[in-house]
């Protein structure tokens, strides 16, 4: 029997029941007694002056309670950038306001100008429709290019700037030179110049907000799909409306998925908050999908030059990449640190290259914002280094594995500090590509190959090795390269008086099973069966000041955070059972739920303690306050550092170019791992998100700045047909060395690494049959395949 | 505003709609029964699946006038009499066939549909069959497994681990 709880045990997830029965309770599921319903009105011009907005239109209509329009939100705050970024020449970022609602101009397709609130959505639709009609913009000349963008300053994104440029960022700019001298004098030099797609991450629960306010105490409630509750009650409170942090409530109630597009405050959020005080009832709003595709941010969106240095056998010497990173028409929270620190530090993957420099430029286009989206960085440099790599492999004739193995750092180097300024802990990079190979039997492939021959197919193989730095961030580190937030997380554990168990979490479950893995660990390390323990998360009033759950940071930080206030709650409850027991703290013992004397019989269970913490007859009161209730908030002293490698098999129509993915393989290294099952799942997700990349999705507008992908019509999001079981493998572990839990966390690490992989398969494929071709540009659709090939 | 009455898992309702009500509207917030659900307004995505007499639904693509008298079944209607998971529900969990638990109504009442017609479907009729609902976190591995298993076959001897 396998086991059934504790830690790494496939525990069965508890959250289950309700998302299986109807009974979850997403925001749009919630409906407060008398409430409104918002709908924005969105431009249709990619880039445009508000000549008059058309409110009048509305007034009178049936329904119609309110009209807002950019003019009301003109003096509060803007929603800020979280990353403050320094250009090389070591000016500060280029940062335009972010208003509610656009006053002045309008700056991508879908950007806000006026909102209205009404008794039903039906009038609110219908009135939103006659504002559209009754207002007047002056359309301007989209800027959508990026190149474009840059060499054209007289039509600007934001006026106030010179041009359209955010920063200029060269990373680590010391390194600048040598890097120059290293690829100037090496034996070979591989270029590529790529594009990483742009992405609309498509959560399939569409945001949705409610606002609600009390007059008699002057408190607000927002209800919304957010991934890190507390960051949006600081945005939106301190910084966009100036509301009183403390006068806020931030839930954030069972969402639909978020690979990012959660993570930040949007203007909807403080809109709803506003109209539900202007009201006095609670507003509702609820995108529609097509309002996501318009407004949600985007990820990706890179246009990269990378150039590898090497001598004749395939060792490294240097890494240069030249970036343009899209950050679309308003800076998202994190749209500066995504193409920066969370891509530019990542640029020696898991190589011993000593030479390497990063340049991003970040650009302003009139085009929805740009910001993480599942892997935030990571993938974008995976994809250029892997790629580089296979590239030159194939120039050079050697072979793609035997070079990842001869640049691959050892164990023996650990800990090790790039180039790049990123201090790996712990890593077995040959032990992931060795059990890759075996599961993935690249013995096997020649046979498959002749297989798919015979059957008129093209077959191909790819690899690819990743890292990634996650579980964010020590923040004294972070707040030197310019965070202007913390990157702790915290947890309270409230032993109740009946021996069971509320653990209030900073983290945030949209799909991630905190619920049921959180309380895997807290049931180990207090003896205590799973069921006897709630994972409460998501709501402001009941949890810590929490950073929420993104970047692979859940378990490795908030969890941690967890432990350590269960050690404090096991610490005080050794106080307890001394006095008990009549002993010394110092012969107290903790296991299996039983407080123990040393060497003697005399014990108490973990309930007995509890419950004379909260009846505290006979207990030290002298010298110990009553209760079992504890809080840490950890802040890590490094980032983690998964790694592992990928194997994708093909097969390629030649007739068509459609690609058909006949096997993939991932062998990673996690850490230890809680819930097996629940960390399998992680992947599968992430690799099938890696393959929508590499051969179906992308976000496309046209030279007038409108979203041609803007449904699912356009957009082509994987389906169970377009991809095959995924082999997955956690096996090589070597545990992170700076949290007790020994974890680096799983959730993006499927997406960061695959879509190299498959690219890399299909030119095997394409070059295997004679045709050379050095790079296609994702997604390899079949028109995109089949053109290469007949080029 | 015209009244429309048809039995939703197992009883007569009634309500008020409006020409242009959709089905997903009524269950929603005439019914209350938020567990079926809408990803998308293009009738692509299969959140808001149901079955009408039967037969697996877009409920976001049928007004609700139109399916008057009908036989209506969500996913709050799926669960055995004793409130237990259904077999296919049952299968969700085992396999672990749902993360954020978004597309997941969606899902069971599309597997209900394709198994009524279909009760031991091959990995690719499941693929294919399933092909009308979108989730974006599990990359479908478990929901196929969770499928096979739902039909009486072995899914693990069938997934690749
Ligand atoms: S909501 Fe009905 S198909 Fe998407
Ligand atoms: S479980 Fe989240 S969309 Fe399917």
């Amino acid at each position: 029997m396998p086991k059934d709880h504790g830690i790494g045990a496939s525990v069965k997830r508890r959250e289950d029941i309700r998302f299986l029965t109807g009974t979850g309770n997403y925001t749009d599921d919630i409906t407060i007694h008398g409430q409104a319903y918002a709908v924005f009105v969105r431009s249709n011009v990619a880039h445009g002056r508000i000549v008059s907005v058309g409110a009048e239109a509305a007034k009178g209509m049936p329904g119609v309670l309110a009209v807002f329009t950019g003019e009301d939100f003109k003096d509060v705050g803007g929603n800020p950038a979280g990353w403050l970024i320094k250009s090389r020449n070591g000016e500060a970022m280029r940062e335009p306001k972010r208003p509610v609602l656009a006053h002045g101009k309008v700056r991508h397709v879908g950007d806000a100008y006026a909102a209205v609130i009404a008794q039903s959505y039906n009038e609110a639709k219908t009135a939103a429709q006659a504002i559209s009609d009754a207002s007047v913009i002056e359309e301007l000349p989209a800027i959508v290019d990026m190149r474009q963008a840059l060499a054209d300053t007289s039509n600007r994104v934001h006026d106030e700037l010179p041009d359209n440029e955010c920063f200029d960022w060269g990373w680590i700019e010391d390194n600048r030179a040598k890097v120059d001298e290293a690829i100037k004098s090496a034996p070979h030099v591989t270029t590529l110049n790529l594009i990483n797609n742009r992405l609309v991450p498509n959560a399939m629960e569409p945001r949705a907000s409610i606002g609600e306010y009390f007059p008699g105490t002057g408190d607000y409630k927002l209800t919304t799909t957010s991934q890190n509750p507390h960051l949006t009650r600081l945005l939106v409170a301190a910084f966009v409306l100036g509301i009183p942090e403390n006068k806020l409530t931030v839930v954030a109630p069972d969402v639909g998925g978020g690979f990012g597009s959660k993570i930040y405050h949007y203007g909807e959020e403080a809109l709803v908050l506003a109209a539900a005080k202007k009201l006095k009832r609670a507003v509702k709003w609820t995108a529609e999908r097509s309002e996501s595709f318009l407004t949600d941010a985007h990820g990706r969106d890179h246009v990269t030059k990378i150039e590898l240095a090497c001598d004749l056998e395939g060792n490294f010497i240097a890494f240069r990449t030249e970036t343009m990173a899209n950050v679309g028409a308003y800076l998202s929270n994190f749209a500066t640190v995504t193409p920066t620190f969370l891509h530019g530090t990542l640029m020696a993957g898991p190589y011993k290259v000593p030479n390497v420099y990063v340049n991003v430029k970040t650009v302003f286009t009139n085009t929805a914002p740009v910001d993480a989206y599942r892997g935030a960085g990571r993938p974008e440099a995976t994809y250029s280094l892997e790629r580089v790599v296979d590239k030159m492999c194939r120039e050079l004739g050697l072979d793609p594995f035997e070079v990842r193995r001869k640049n691959f750092l050892t164990p023996d180097m650990f800990p090790y500090t790039t180039p790049v300024g990123l201090a790996y802990d712990t890593g077995n990079y040959h032990a992931t590509l060795d059990k890759a190979i075996q599961l993935g039997d690249v013995a096997g492939f020649e046979a498959r190959r002749a297989a798919s021959a015979a059957k008129g197919k093209l077959r191909g193989l790819g690899l690819s090795t990743w890292i990634e730095a996650c579980g964010i961030a020590p923040s004294n580190l972070v707040g030197i390269l310019g965070a202007r937030v913390g990157l702790y997380d915290a947890a309270t554990v409230r032993v109740n008086a009946t021996g069971n168990v509320s653990v209030m979490v900073g983290a945030h479950s949209h799909g991630q099973s905190h619920e049921t893995v959180f309380a895997q660990i807290v049931g180990a390390m207090f003896g205590i069966p799973e069921g006897s323990i709630e994972i409460v998360h998501g709501d402001t009033s009941k949890i810590p000041f929490g950073m929420g759950s993104y970047g692979s940071r859940s378990l490795a930080v908030c969890g941690q955070a967890m432990a350590n206030a269960c050690d404090k709650v096991i610490a005080k409850g050794k106080k307890i059972a001394a006095h008990m027991l009549e002993a010394n703290e110092g012969e107290i013992l903790f296991s299996d739920g039983v407080f123990s004397v040393s060497g003697t019989n005399r014990s108490k269970t973990f309930g007995e303690i509890a419950f004379s913490a909260y009846v505290p007859h006979n207990y030290p009161l002298a010298t110990l306050e009553p209760g079992l209730e504890e809080t840490a908030f950890y802040d890590p002293a490094n980032f983690t550092y998964p790694a592992g490698a990928y194997i994708c098999e093909v097969e390629v129509d030649p007739d068509t170019g459609k690609v058909d993915i006949a096997s993939f393989t991932c062998a990673d290294d996690f850490g230890n791992v809680m819930n097996p099952m629940v960390v399998e799942g992680q992947v599968h997700g992430g690799v099938v998100q890696g393959i929508g990349q590499a051969l179906l999705e992308l976000g496309v507008y046209d030279e007038n700045g409108q979203l041609l992908t803007g449904s699912y019509m356009d957009y082509a999001m994987p389906r169970a047909d377009d991809v095959p079981f995924v082999t997955v493998d956690h096996s090589c572990s070597t545990p992170c060395t700076h949290n007790a839990l020994g974890v680096k966390g799983c959730g993006e690490a499927g997406a960061i690494g695959s879509p190299p992989a498959v690219v890399n398969a299909v030119l095997d494929a394409l070059n295997r049959a004679g045709k050379k071709i050095d790079h296609i540009d994702m997604p390899l659709t079949p028109s995109r395949v089949w053109s290469a090939m007949n080029a | 505003m015209t009244k429309v009455t048809m039995t939703v898992n197992g009883m007569s309702v009634s309500a008020q709609t409006e020409g242009r009500t959709l089905l997903s509207a009524f269950l929603r917030e005439g019914l209350a029964l938020t567990g079926t659900h809408i990803g998308c307004d293009t009738s692509q995505c299969g959140a808001c699946v149901v079955h009408v007499d039967g037969q697996a639904v877009k409920s976001c693509a049928v007004f609700a006038q139109d399916v008057a008298g009908a036989t209506v079944t969500t996913i709050e209607g799926m669960a055995n009499a004793d409130g237990s998971l259904g077999v296919i529900q049952a299968a969700f969990q085992e396999h672990h066939g749902l993360q954020c638990g978004f597309c997941t109504p969606g899902m069971v009442m599309s597997t209900a549909a394709l198994l009524a017609i279909n009760p031991k479907p091959t990995v690719e009729e499941i693929r294919h069959g399933l092909d009308g609902n979108i989730c974006r976190c599990t990359g479908y591995h478990n929901i196929v497994k969770a499928v096979l298993a739902a039909s009486g076959q072995d899914a693990t001897a069938m997934a690749a681990e």
